[in-house]
């Protein structure tokens, strides 16, 4: 299969062409009909994109599998994938069958629910395939009309703000990278990413209305782009977009949201920022891996106070993402490799935590801690559930968190201890959040009356955790399942980003001898 | 000689023959009752005017010694206008004709006001540049007025003639004075003078004049005060009217002034269409944020939009042009199918303008819904609609003439401006519901302009119906 990058993107896209086009009427049968057509579209869209992985050669560290074509004003449909972009594929494609098995309580609109999830797949993988700037962008927007109404139509109670919210702050955000993608074409002359990595942007400094920018023209690239990439991550102080837009989304919506969506911003610094601006990016380092590591402590503590189960989880996420710009912008092997791994092991826990969440919620109709309390002594199976990712959360050793916050901690040490030091402090944080949430919703005795007759999770339930469960625990203990498939593409990055750094810095002394 | 000059007009001769003698045949016969027919045939016949302008082949005509030009622009531009005029037609029959308002004279004014546009963009004169304009003008005019019986159509009329007629003759004075300074009407002398040596002050100042009266007819800030009021008062098919056609021929006219003219200066007169274009982008954006009517919200977006069309004028290349003409072409695409929906919403058979009726539309009626979701995200330039390249395109053309900080801000502009697109959306998909619910009533040409204009949105990403090839043979002709 030569085109199986497309295949693999587009059965979703069919999926829902076909739901718009022949399913009608509001009623059961069609509900059902419409939850099984988005069910097997995702689950065969996961057995497909096996065929990538096992396609895929891990010491070739180019892009494999490229499919190219014209398309129209001179930009190319380009889709190719390689160490950094696989697995995030393979993530997106393993997520989205559960998380449509987690709505299939919904009964509101059921049809177009379906459809925007299907549709939403389809531009998440574009994202991580596309090869060409404009493509990428493309997809990357694209993916804010589909979230936007899933969290305006099937939202909680003020999803009109969250709704807007979300939408206005990533799209001002993408504009400004839209601007230097365009100056990329004009400067390059081509919007392929393949060739757009080895052309070398100016960065000689110069001064722009007083203000003089070291770096030039490679720190204002990545500037506009950071501003897109740190709010879809969401970086502090950028972040608050994301508790709203989590309380406010339906279970599946935050799923994708934390498990998929904030991937993206991490991808796009390891597919862009760093390659394309290593001058930029050198520049920035110090600041971004200050907000990073402020970003751990302070989130960490604002989770600790929350009263809302999902606001918190929101918090330990944007926790969480601090690891990961860490760790990519400490720009060593263990730095970059740990950030990959924290974002695909934060794919598997926070989506496990959110429908976690979504449990209860289904039960009793409410997020606030306060309502909880007690839960072990009726839900047995679901107090395990919750203490597994609870502790993976935490980043117990065995667990896929542990590894990833050990790898990024240990790059970033290397660079920067103070910065170190300070994100370290962090992982007691989380502890503290993370085991005291636990504590007052499931420990204690069971007082409230309401709770008196909640039920243990369903088998339903219980099948969209076990993959879960298996993956946070196989990462935990083999972690090499990962770093040997990403190594030899983080080590090419990371050798090709230290030498156009040694470049620029020779070529800065020929000029000033 | 006078043959082949008029084999060169022959479209625009045909049109306005043809304008002339209908109105003789209704005033004689039936009037009114002949309303209906001649929306028909006038539509038919701009169609197939547009479809023999299409098909004509390559190659620069000048007639009349240099004051008509048929060239790939003009006919792209003429094509462009003719197109959108006949839907823009069809799309009001029904609404006129069960509001009393399908006087036979409407029909032949938008004929004669599209044979004023095909005259402005192919005009190689300033004398032929102001009979092209106020042809078009005189003739919307009236139509903005049409319903007599309505004090704000009147006044939407009245004061469209009032601005009109003071842009006229700022334009006018421009005019005069370019030719004081460079002693001839013709476009291709005028550029002599230029490219001779340094542009004249008394040049520049007519030059400026030119802009000014120029920016008035595409609503530019700060020449936009008519827009929303004439948009709101005017009966709606004819603000759609004004929203498409007309700005293309002004447009058109812009970059023909400009280029032909003045293509020796473009230092001189960029700046003022940066600052022009920049005024428009961010007034559009904010002030339709506060707009409750859909019209109104409409006039501010074409005021927006016209700002994004001006930075590829702006830019003083041949890309900067492909790029405008890339995005007019898409820009009355989108509007004509907004409009379409636009006349649909009614309630008990008054049309209703208010963004608030659109409440939960979507459970009524999903298929419009989604249809009028596409429209306002292309509008918006959100990827994958057309309308993101649309605005990609002029980006690409201003960063390419070192434009980037018109550029930068046009994006911040653009995030602003989604806004209120969303909010339609947010009215459709998420709004409380509404107590009065409207009706949209639709002919099979409205559904058919609404569908068919949101279906482009999606399929000219993949395949643009040779318009981008057009389009840039079309600048190449303009500029060289």
């Amino acid at each position: 299969m030569d085109n199986i990058l497309s295949i693999v993107t587009f059965i979703p896209a069919l999926a829902a062409l076909i739901l718009a086009l022949f399913l009608r009427g509001e009623d059961a049968a069609a509900q059902r009909n419409a939850k099984w057509v988005a069910l097997f579209a995702t689950t065969v869209t996961f057995l497909v994109s096996i065929g990538i992985y096992t396609g895929f050669d891990p010491s070739n560290t180019g892009f494999q599998m490229v499919e190219e074509g014209e398309w129209l004003m001179g930009l190319k449909y380009k889709m190719g994938v390689d160490g950094i972009s696989i697995l995030f594929i393979l993530l997106t494609t393993f997520i989205m069958p559960l998380t449509i098995l987690a709505s299939w309580q919904v009964t509101d609109r059921v049809k177009d629910y379906m459809i925007a999830f299907l549709l939403l797949e389809t531009l998440m993988l574009g994202v991580f395939m596309a090869l060409d700037l404009v493509l990428f962008y493309l997809f990357f927007e694209a993916g804010l009309i589909p979230m936007f109404l899933i969290i305006g139509i099937w939202g909680g109670k003020d999803r009109i703000y969250a709704s807007f919210k979300f939408f206005l702050y990533t799209f001002l955000g993408s504009v400004l990278m839209l601007v230097a993608m365009v100056a990329m074409y004009a400067d390059a002359g081509t919007t392929d990413i393949e060739a757009l990595m080895t052309h070398q942007f100016s960065s000689e400094s110069f001064s722009v209305l007083g203000i003089y920018i070291v770096g030039g023209m490679q720190t204002l690239m990545f500037l506009a782009f950071f501003a897109s990439f740190a709010v879809k991550m969401p970086m502090w102080p950028v972040h608050t977009w994301l508790p709203d837009a989590h309380v406010q989304a339906p279970t599946a919506g935050s799923v994708v949201l934390a498990a998929i969506l904030l991937k993206m911003g991490g991808y796009g610094f390891l597919r862009f920022s760093l390659p394309m601006f290593p001058v930029g990016s050198a520049v920035m380092t110090d600041l971004v891996l200050w907000m990073s590591a402020i970003a751990v402590v302070y989130t960490s503590l604002v989770a600790l106070v929350q009263e809302d189960m999902k606001k918190l989880i929101a918090y330990s996420s944007v926790a969480h993402m601090g690891f990961v710009t860490m760790g990519i912008f400490a720009a060593n092997q263990q730095g970059i490799d740990g950030a990959i791994f924290q974002m695909l092991s934060h794919g598997f826990i926070s989506a496990a935590l959110f429908l976690i969440v979504g449990v209860i919620y289904d039960r009793m109709h409410t997020r606030d801690i306060e309502a909880y309390g007690g839960l072990v002594n009726r839900m047995p199976a679901y107090a395990l559930v919750f203490m597994l990712f609870t502790m993976a959360n935490v980043g117990l050793p065995g667990t896929s968190g542990f590894v990833g916050e050990f790898l990024t901690l240990m790059g970033a040490f290397q660079v920067n201890t103070w910065v170190t030091a300070v994100a370290a402090s962090g992982v007691i944080f989380s502890a503290a959040y993370a085991l005291w949430l636990y504590r007052r919703v499931v420990f204690g005795d069971l007082i409230k009356e309401s709770l008196k007759s909640i039920t243990d999770m369903s088998s339903r339930e219980r099948a969209i955790f076990a993959p879960l469960v298996v993956m946070t625990i196989l990462l935990g203990v083999y972690p090499s399942l990962v770093t040997d498939v990403i190594g030899n593409s983080t080590a090419a990055l990371i050798s090709n980003y230290d030498m156009a750094l040694a470049a620029a810095e020779a070529a800065t002394q020929v000029a000033s001898h | 000689m006078i043959q082949a000059d008029l084999t060169v007009i022959l479209p625009e001769i045909i049109l306005a023959i043809y304008a002339m003698v209908a109105l003789i045949g209704a005033v004689y016969t039936s009037k009114d009752g002949l309303g209906p027919l001649l929306v028909w045939t006038t539509a038919g016949l701009m169609a197939l005017l547009a479809f023999g302008i299409a098909t004509q082949g390559g190659g620069t005509r000048e007639a009349f010694g240099g004051m008509f030009v048929d060239d790939g622009f003009a006919r792209f531009a003429k094509v462009a206008i003719l197109l959108s005029a006949a839907s823009v037609l069809l799309m009001s029959q029904d609404y006129m004709a069960r509001r009393g308002l399908l006087r036979f004279e409407y029909p032949l004014l938008v004929a004669l006001s599209a044979v004023g546009m095909m005259m402005m963009v192919s005009a190689g004169d300033l004398m032929s540049l102001y009979m092209g304009l106020e042809l078009q003008s005189l003739a919307l005019y009236v139509v903005a007025a049409l319903r007599r019986d309505s004090a704000k159509s009147t006044e939407a009329g009245l004061k469209y003639f009032v601005l009109g007629a003071l842009s006229s003759g700022l334009l006018l004075y421009g005019a005069s004075l370019i030719y004081g300074f460079s002693g001839t009407t013709l476009f291709s002398g005028i550029i002599q003078t230029a490219q001779a040596g340094e542009v004249s002050l008394g040049l520049l100042f007519g030059l400026i004049f030119l802009i000014s009266g120029l920016a008035f007819k595409v609503s530019a800030v700060p020449f936009h005060m008519w827009t929303p009021d004439v948009y709101e008062g005017s009966p709606t098919p004819i603000t759609a009217f004004f929203a498409t056609a007309p700005k293309v021929a002004a447009m058109g006219l812009f970059a023909r002034v400009l280029h032909d003219a003045f293509g020796a200066a473009v230092a001189d007169w960029q700046q003022v269409i940066v600052l022009l274009s920049v005024l428009s982008m961010f007034l559009g954006a904010i002030a339709a944020i506060g707009q409750r009517d859909i019209k109104r919200l409409m006039a501010f977006s074409s005021i927006a939009h016209m700002g994004y069309a001006l930075i590829g004028l702006a830019a003083g290349t041949e890309l900067g042009v492909k790029s405008m003409l890339m995005y007019l072409a898409i820009y009355v695409t989108m509007n004509v199918g907004t409009f379409a929906f636009i006349l649909m919403m009614e309630r008990d058979g008054q049309p209703v303008t208010d963004i608030d009726a659109l409440r939960q539309y979507s459970r009524r009626d999903p298929g419009k819904a989604l249809a009028v979701l596409i429209l306002m995200f292309s509008l918006a330039g959100v990827p994958p609609m057309l309308g993101f390249f649309a605005k990609f395109g002029v980006w690409q053309a201003g960063v390419d003439a070192g434009l980037t900080g018109l550029v930068v801000a046009s994006a911040i502009a653009s995030a602003i401006g989604a806004f209120y697109y969303l909010r339609i959306v947010f009215y459709m998909y998420f709004g409380e519901e509404n107590e009065d619910p409207i009706e949209t009533r639709s002919s099979p040409v409205l559904w058919g302009a609404l569908m068919g204009s949101a279906a482009l949105m999606l399929i000219g990403v993949f395949y643009q119906f040779g318009v981008e090839g057009a389009a840039a043979a079309a600048a190449a002709t303009l500029v060289n």
